[in-house]
């Protein structure tokens, strides 16, 4: 490349020896994993203070999470559901995300096989579709859909939360399942079928069982896109809260700890789920050593 | 990555699977529930929002007649340009920072960690905890009374009067800090893409390391790069959490606008402009983008 034409410099046979190589990389071969290290642990601040601040007592008539530590206590996660309307929102949360889940999944990844498997009238725009969903800020889409409600005159509530997380998720779980099919032999389905496998069979006995991670990914980033989800919501929900919804509500007038166990309780539900799956593929890897497809 | 059309090995007509109509109609059949779903509640609701914002709305009914009423727009703009130029500078300011924190991670988990993917989950962590509650938590932190500037003024280390909360700096903080893995992932799949192999020839060609990286790793992380912007920028113009929360009253940006407008005092039309606005904005700089890189290219990011 250029490379070689701005660097004019001839090369002396210091430069070259391997040892002196090793031994200029010697700093700065410290330098990005200290680095990365004090990133991780920024990255972990909030993180961190909201587990730790989980487990903080709170001697005031109305408990509030403040940065000052007064000592340990497991009382909150006692009293877990000791705010009214705390816990009912979680819950709302819950089932939105897993309905919300099931249905972008299977939309999604019908449609990730009909943009892999055909060529069709149309299938540039949907790309297209998929692409500006995707790009769009959240806002645009809340604003735009709620725009949409209030002229069909659509009274606000679970529905309306329902559709406005299936439309934000769909786009990212065909992209997501898509991926996976490429890397898809269209000869197992062949073979299958040549063995006198019906299409349905071939379907449930080859094709899902090897798209099948490529959904489990698709569908666990919807919910934890679903399961997050401020802004939409916030234009959408109408009389429904959403456990986010709740904690910004809760924000300037000071959020009690419960707030931080349910944090917790999905933090560490989400972080078994990933590092369960990173077990299962690091197996899944040692026992069928192939080339990665890349 | 192309799916390659097998050869037909054995010399027999590959097997027919669907009838001639089957075939031309399973794509869309296949297609339609995802796709009229986001016809439905993306395609036309955006349409809606462009055709309400040249709507007139009676203050007291709320019922709205379109009256191609282009006028709020001059108005808006004027009423509300600084605000745009605000978020606007707010998410660039954003996205360099979090460009710059993240890239030197990304480079060396690409190219140095052992462990990839325990890195790549670490950078996701974010993810499994609320956006909401990320921010709520860095409130708590950088509270005047708050911990860590009370020991700050402790130690004589701030003025009395220093604080974070309310400032740009505390929104440009929030918006880079939440907006991180979105950075990151990008950078790092284009990082990791690059082929070793080209490092290599650019040392066996004598070129320095510093020369290898602004030579060869930079001009092949630019997609990556670019997909780190967009996926950072754009949600970061249209945010209004981190402002909500950690900004104050000179710190308004544009999403607080069209919500207060949309869910406060109900001006449909105002805040359909305002959104109008910022989306034609937003997909100016996608266009861009897609023309420069193509579409597929973020998909292959995201």
């Amino acid at each position: 490349m250029s490379a070689l034409a701005q660097d004019t410099s001839i090369p002396s046979a210091k430069d070259l020896a391997p040892v002196p190589r090793e031994r200029r990389r010697r700093w700065t071969y410290y330098t990005l994993p200290v680095y990365s290290s004090a990133f991780f642990l920024y990255l972990l601040i909030p993180i961190t203070f909201m587990v730790v601040y989980s487990f903080n007592q709170s001697h005031s008539a109305l408990p509030q999470v403040t940065s000052k530590w007064q000592g340990f206590t497991t009382q909150w996660y006692q009293q877990w559901n000791g705010v009214p309307d705390l816990t009912p929102a979680f819950f709302l949360s819950i089932k939105l995300a897993l309905i919300a889940t099931v249905i972008s999944a299977t939309l999604g990844t019908l449609l990730a096989l009909a943009l892999v498997r055909y060529r069709f009238r149309g299938k540039g725009a949907t790309e297209q579709m998929m692409f500006t969903n995707i790009a769009a800020p959240e806002i645009v889409l809340g604003a735009s859909l709620l725009g949409f409600f209030i002229t069909l005159n659509l009274p606000r509530g679970f529905s309306t939360l329902l559709i406005a997380h299936v439309m934000f998720c769909v786009a990212y779980v065909t992209i997501t399942v898509r991926a996976r099919l490429s890397g898809f032999d269209p000869m197992l389905e062949q073979a299958a079928q040549d063995l006198g496998a019906t299409p349905w069979v071939t379907f449930w006995k080859i094709t899902l069982p090897l798209i099948f991670p490529g959904i489990l990914a698709g569908a666990l980033l919807a919910f934890a896109l679903s399961i997050d989800d401020f802004v939409t919501s916030n234009f959408v929900a109408g009389s429904s809260v959403t456990f986010p919804l709740w904690v910004y509500g809760a924000v300037k007038v000071g959020i009690p700890p419960q707030v931080f166990v349910l944090g917790t309780a999905i933090f560490s539900a989400g972080l078994v789920l990933a590092v369960l799956a990173l077990v299962f593929q690091g197996r899944a890897k040692k026992a069928r050593p192939e080339p990665e497809e890349g | 990555m192309e799916q390659h059309v097998p050869a037909d090995l054995h010399g027999v007509e590959p097997p027919r699977r669907h009838t001639r109509l089957g075939r031309s109609a399973s794509p869309y059949l296949l297609g339609a529930p995802a796709i009229v779903w986001l016809v439905v509640f993306f395609v036309v609701p955006l349409v809606t929002m462009l055709s309400l914002s040249i709507q007139t709305c009676d203050s007291i009914t709320l019922a709205c007649t379109l009256t191609w009423h282009f006028a709020e727009f001059p108005n808006l703009i004027g009423q509300y340009g600084d605000t745009f130029v605000r978020s606007l500078v707010y998410a660039g300011a954003a996205t360099v920072a979090a460009l710059v924190v993240a890239f030197p991670v990304t480079y060396w988990i690409a190219f140095r960690a052992k462990r990839k993917n325990f890195f790549l989950l670490m950078l996701l962590v974010p993810f499994f905890v609320s956006f909401v509650i990320r921010t709520t938590a860095w409130y708590t932190l950088l509270a005047d009374n708050g911990a860590i500037l009370t020991k700050l003024k402790i130690l004589h280390l701030v003025p009395e009067s220093f604080h974070v909360l309310a400032t740009p700096l505390a929104v440009i903080g929030g918006l880079a800090y939440n907006y991180l893995p979105f950075t990151a992932l990008p950078l790092y799949v284009a990082l990791e893409r690059i082929d070793r192999r080209v490092m290599e020839a650019s040392h066996d060609l004598y070129a320095t390391r510093r020369v290898a990286f602004t030579h060869v790793v930079l001009p092949l992380a630019v997609p990556g790069i670019f997909a780190a912007f967009l996926l950072t920028f754009v949600p970061a113009a249209g945010d209004y959490v981190n402002a909500a929360i950690l900004g104050g009253t000179n710190t308004v940006m544009i999403g607080q606008v069209i919500q207060k407008k949309f869910l406060e005092t109900a001006d449909y039309p105002a805040a359909s402009a305002l959104s109008t606005v910022l989306l034609v904005l937003m997909l100016v700089g996608i266009a861009a983008y897609a023309k420069f890189l193509g579409s597929r290219t973020i998909e292959e990011y995201v």
